[in-house]
């Protein structure tokens, strides 16, 4: 065998540089995502203590303040809506029904995507014929009608939301994670487990998903702003949770019809959610460029 | 030798193109008709320009690429038709070397990783032992046992091709293919990567199947070459008749056209115009007519088989007898 060593190694006293450490160290280099990302954080923090630590509950009625909404005071920071109930209650109250709505819809759009286009970009041939062209016709279909139309039909519960958002926004995913795919399913490292009898499994999770796990997490970070964005919609039209349960959307809704009386009802959520999804498409930014970097 | 390791016969690969609904689609012929063995311990070169399909040749003799017809044994197994659970184990048998190290190995796993995984595919050796023979293979390529903590970035080409061989080194293969192992590597580390694979070869008597296009590299390792063109064999025989006395016009263009060290030689060479025709629409007749100086219009009529020309060297040149290509360096 061949006794010397290469000369010029790795040095052995520092640490091994994991992907995610080198990932982290290029990230924080992003001012507006680490501001978006610190923003997401102290907002995931006001909404789960937030109501914890009010003294009213999100659905408690002052029936002194019953009929008109009620101005910010000491006692109700943003006012009280119409019904006499705490503004900045359900608004954070709000604000966790909305980020839940969005985290679980755009993780069940991660997961059904990346299956797709998985699937899809592996396998290629037929099931990748047959795959992408039911991925085209889910693209066609107009949301907004097509959500009218159910909401005649029926009121769906939070996790059947859940499930309508995410199969609404799945798609973008399963392209990106095809091309993916497609792409790196001809490099020579997943040619290698090949011929060392690696199964189709086998490739596809353990060498080229981690490989694409790049763009698929800048995917569903935007997808958390869309899922959002879509659950807001949704409330806000009324085919949403449903009142008393308050979100960003249906409170908008409420807010809308005392627009001019009671402004200081309507501009929270929306400012929320303008910030959520600014921050969230910032974070996705700086992931998408830390992950991958052009260098 | 007695029974060769590697038998290859009549390999052909086809890939249907632009084939529709609608229309019929053309057939590009990237293998068309191989034949040829490697015996145990024996190191075979193939050389071709780019596009001759050496590549494919390496990859469907592994059935990485499903050949469209023709059967590769390996020891007598019918590597073309084991199902998918016993090719698995013949796998172990059988390796491959890439050409880009930077592309062959998983940026996402450490070198540990990449080793144990084939180790683990294969069930070789306990888990607990698996560490200590990963560092073994490490040695055994001539990298510090540390090397298995680290990840593939961390590398120099060079290191990482070490990488890529121990890999291939982790079942104990008994036949490699060796695909452009060298030439994307400095000409400094290209000499430690041979020399590394002449050691392997002597020790472990592994049979090589080396792609190269570098026709000194070839001759100093192996011992028989074919040469490849447009999907067919040309000629093939040993390094050492090869080279003295090319008998196929292809072969003498090919070593015409490596440099030599010695600016004051003057030779005749025949120089190779224009590029590969397509392998889609290729010439009638022999394959190579269209860019050889000696085409004759008989060319053009008769595909010229593969015939013994010397004693295990065989050319597919119907003027093989005529032609005196002999090398005058050699």
């Amino acid at each position: 065998m061949t006794d010397a060593t290469v000369p010029g190694a790795i040095n052995p006293a520092a640490p091994p540089q994991t992907y995610w450490r080198r990932v982290l160290k290029r990230f924080l280099k992003r001012r507006l995502a680490v501001i978006g990302a610190a923003f997401l954080v102290l907002l995931g923090i006001a909404v789960t203590i937030g109501p914890m630590l009010s003294p009213y509950s999100y659905d408690y009625q002052d029936f002194d303040l019953l009929g008109m909404p009620g101005p910010m005071s000491a006692e109700h920071w943003l006012g009280t809506d119409e019904l006499g109930r705490d503004a900045l209650t359900r608004l954070l109250h709000g604000g966790r029904v909305s980020l839940a709505v969005g985290l679980a819809g755009a993780m069940i759009a991660g997961i059904v995507g990346t299956l797709v286009g998985a699937v899809s970009g592996f396998y290629r041939g037929i099931p990748d014929v047959i795959l992408m062209r039911f991925t085209d016709v889910m693209m066609s279909i107009p949301t907004l009608p097509l959500v009218l139309l159910l909401s005649g039909l029926f009121r769906p519960s939070p996790p059947l939301l859940v499930a309508i958002v995410g199969i609404l926004i799945w798609m973008g995913t399963a392209r990106l994670v095809r091309s993916q795919f497609l792409a790196l399913r001809e490099r020579e490292f997943v040619e290698a487990a090949r011929a060392l009898g690696a199964s189709g499994p086998r490739l596809m999770f353990r060498h080229i998903l981690p490989n694409a796990i790049g763009p698929i997490t800048v995917a569903s970070t935007l997808a958390v702003g869309s899922a959002i964005m879509l659950e807001s919609a949704l409330s806000f039209l009324g085919f949403g949770i449903q009142p008393p349960v308050p979100t960003w959307g249906n409170l908008l809704n409420s807010a809308s019809s005392w627009l001019s009386q009671a402004p200081w009802l309507a501009i929270p959520p929306g400012l929320l959610i303008l910030f959520t999804v600014l921050a969230v498409n910032f974070l996705g930014d700086g992931l998408r460029d830390a992950m991958e970097p052009r260098e | 030798m007695a029974e060769p390791l590697l038998v290859v016969d009549d390999l052909k690969v086809h890939y249907p193109l632009g084939k529709t609904l609608f229309k019929p689609g053309v057939t590009l012929k990237a293998l068309d008709g191989v034949s040829f063995t490697v015996g145990r311990g024996e190191v075979v070169g193939l050389v071709g320009e780019s596009g001759s399909g050496k590549t494919t040749l390496g990859r469907a003799v592994l059935r990485l690429v499903e050949p469209t017809a023709g059967k590769v044994h390996l020891d007598g197994k019918d590597v073309t038709a084991l199902p998918p659970a016993e090719l698995k184990s013949l796998r172990s048998r059988m390796q491959i070397i890439f050409q880009d190290p930077y592309a062959s190995l998983n940026p996402r796993m450490s070198v540990g990783q990449t080793l144990g995984e084939a180790l683990m595919l294969h069930r070789i050796g306990t888990r607990k032992d698996r560490d200590q023979r990963i560092g073994d293979l490490l040695e055994k390529v001539g990298l510090p046992r540390t090397a298995a903590a680290r990840f593939p970035h961390e590398f120099s080409g060079g290191q990482r091709q070490r990488i890529g061989i121990a890999r291939a080194l982790a079942v104990n293969p008994e036949f490699i293919v060796a695909d452009e192992p060298v030439s994307a590597l400095d000409v400094s580390i290209q000499a430690q990567i041979i020399n590394l694979l002449q050691d392997l070869r002597k020790d472990l008597g592994l049979s090589l199947l080396f792609i190269g296009h570098d026709l000194s590299v070839i001759e100093f390792l192996c011992d028989r070459v074919i040469v490849l063109y447009l999907g067919r064999v040309m000629e093939m025989g040993t390094a050492a008749g090869l080279y003295a006395k090319p008998r196929h016009p292809y072969t003498r263009a090919l070593l015409d056209a490596a440099p030599v060290p010695d600016p004051t030689i003057r030779r005749e060479r025949i120089t190779l115009k224009g590029d590969l025709p397509s392998p889609v629409s290729p010439p009638s007749g022999c394959v190579f007519r269209t860019r050889c100086p000696y085409a004759i219009e008989r060319c053009a009529q008769v595909v010229p088989p593969l015939e013994e020309a010397a004693n295990g060297h065989r050319v597919a040149c119907i003027q093989s007898h005529e032609l005196d290509l002999s090398n005058p360096l050699a």
